[in-house]
């Protein structure tokens, strides 16, 4: 048995989602492939993105934003649903640091993204051909997206007293912010006032420079994408490490 | 050794309500200590602020020396504690709870003391039943084993037989006074106040968040708890008498102190022509002692 106060809770978030995993894992699957079928039915043919056929140029997009969305969801359920039954004491009567109780939530949110992300890619590939140009951004994306939604999970599963907020928080800032970021168009391909707006969406760079690990082009060099992840997530998840060090919601 | 809890001059507010007001205690390890009070009174909120589930405005806590802040990893090792609401993680098996908690300890190989526990606490055939298909009373007492899972020298139960049938008091109470034999320091919370009688050697009582009575439970008993005589007569109590008695359902109880004076009491009862039907002697108990002081008559005597 796994032991120590990261691991142990690390594990534990693991198990708890792949406990249920037919609507942690396999509902997400299924509702990516059917935004691939309906979308690639009525464009494919149409629209070609960057040279790409537009079916191909979805995949990856539906693959991260269902990383991204499953992540969020894996630390903010969790959070909540401990919270309101009160078994959130089991994890904060034991010796497990601040930093740990982070470091597990938002690990455990970057495996479920990346189960899921994978269901994704397994369930759609077929149906288009795709290219993996650069492998190693598509996992260093993945991943750092991962996390970043993780930690936002995290804030928002400590924040919310009950599901209806935690709903709000979902469906007003998550969901926007992951559906107006390019993962059914090239912004290229919007007005420049959207197009500029986009600029200033992190998931827009998230899903920009995953899906230039499969092609190699995309409409901001992965580099500056790097850069900016990478930023929100240290500027996250100092924020988040600041909340759990205070206390706040949870040991008051 | 330093003592099981210290806890000085501990405040907290919630909002404009004071929840604990300058708490001083001291419990040695190997006590079996009550902590008693009405709803309200800031039992609970000690405790989380012991367990580190709640920050204190002021004042400081320790656990064997640890203080619960600056040393919260070693203070929470030596603590164990059995929360008053009944939760569960509805996820998974209790085996698999136990596992997970020991887990948080940083306790690997943990298979032996938790058989161990199972038994004592007769949940040994529902190791592998999901919490959720427990019985109100066997998620008490997985709560109990939880709480126990890291061998912790202390161990604190809040209200742990609130709405729990009489065989589980029974069990659980066997298990926590061999614990405590075997020295480990029980702090208990409770409103049964027949319980802490017979099993706590001190208490502390709590009113509006402060301190109102401390002592063993044998002082506390003599020091605010007199006798009675309780007796049923066949005509009315006399006047001076009955100032200082109650009746209830034909019953009178007179209180007193020394038994020198029952002779005087029943003398005067039969000079004013009452013949007694029923007599009996009442001993000191704890209801009474915490009704008193609760009314606030005995403040002064706070030691």
């Amino acid at each position: 048995m796994r032991h120590g106060g990261f691991t142990t809770l690390f594990y534990k978030e693991v198990l708890r989602f792949w406990k249920v995993a037919s609507q942690t894992v396999a509902a997400p699957v299924l509702t990516a492939l059917l935004y691939l079928l309906i979308f690639s039915h009525v464009l494919e043919g149409h629209v070609k993105v960057h040279g790409i056929s537009y079916t191909a140029f979805l995949i990856p997009g539906l693959v991260m934003m269902s990383v991204l969305q499953n992540a969020f969801s894996n630390s903010s359920s969790s959070l909540i649903q401990s919270k309101v039954t009160g078994n959130i004491v089991f994890v904060l009567l034991p010796p497990i640091s601040y930093l740990e109780f982070f470091a597990a939530y938002v690990a455990a949110s970057v495996v479920r993204g990346l189960v899921v992300g994978a269901g994704v890619l397994f369930a759609t590939f077929w149906f288009a051909p795709l290219t993996f140009a650069e492998p190693i951004w598509i996992l260093v994306f993945a991943v750092m997206g991962g996390a970043i939604l993780g930690s936002l999970g995290v804030i928002a599963g400590i924040w919310a007293d009950k599901f209806d907020q935690l709903a709000a928080f979902q469906n007003f800032l998550i969901m926007p912010l992951t559906f107006l970021s390019g993962v059914f168009y090239s912004i290229n391909s919007l007005p420049p006032f959207w197009q500029q707006l986009s600029h200033w969406n992190p998931v827009f760079y998230m899903i920009d420079g995953f899906r230039h690990g499969f092609f190699g082009i995309s409409d901001a060099s992965p580099w500056l994408s790097l850069a900016v992840v990478s930023a929100c997530l240290m500027v996250l998840a100092a924020f988040t490490l600041n909340l759990l060090k205070r206390g706040y919601k949870l040991r008051n | 050794m330093p003592p099981a809890i210290l806890i000085q001059q501990v405040s907290k507010n919630f909002g404009s309500t004071r929840a604990l007001d300058k708490v001083d205690l001291e419990i040695q390890p190997g006590e079996f200590f009550g902590l008693l009070g009405p709803n309200g009174a800031g039992k609970t909120t000690l405790i989380s602020a012991l367990a580190g589930l709640v920050r204190v405005d002021a004042g400081s806590l320790s656990v064997m020396g640890h203080d619960v802040q600056s040393d919260y990893r070693a203070a929470r090792r030596h603590l164990g504690v059995v929360p008053q609401e009944l939760v569960f993680d509805p996820f998974f098996s209790v085996r698999e709870s136990l596992k997970i908690q020991s887990g948080y300890f940083g306790i690997g190989d943990n298979d032996d003391w938790i058989d161990e526990i199972l038994v004592n606490l007769g949940l040994a055939s529902k190791a592998d039943a999901n919490m959720r298909m427990l019985s109100g009373g066997m998620k008490r007492r997985v709560l109990v084993a939880q709480a126990l899972v890291h061998r912790p020298p202390v161990i604190v139960l809040d209200e742990p037989t609130a709405g729990v049938d009489v065989e589980l008091r029974q069990t659980l109470w066997q298990f926590i006074k061999r614990l405590n034999q075997a020295g480990h320091t029980i702090v208990l919370t409770t409103h049964y106040l027949e319980e802490a009688e017979n099993l706590c050697n001190r208490i502390a009582m709590l009113k509006d968040g402060r301190v109102v009575a401390l002592d063993t439970t044998e002082k506390l008993l003599r020091r605010f708890s007199a006798h009675a005589l309780r007796l049923r007569t066949d005509g009315a109590m006399p006047d001076d008498l009955a100032s200082g008695a109650s009746e209830s359902a034909g019953w009178w109880t007179l209180p007193f102190d020394s038994f020198d004076e029952v002779e005087p009491l029943l003398a005067r009862i039969r000079a004013a022509g009452c013949r007694i039907e029923s007599l009996e002697i009442s001993s000191p108990d704890l209801e009474e002692v915490f009704i008193r002081v609760m009314q606030g008559s005995h403040q002064g005597q706070v030691n």
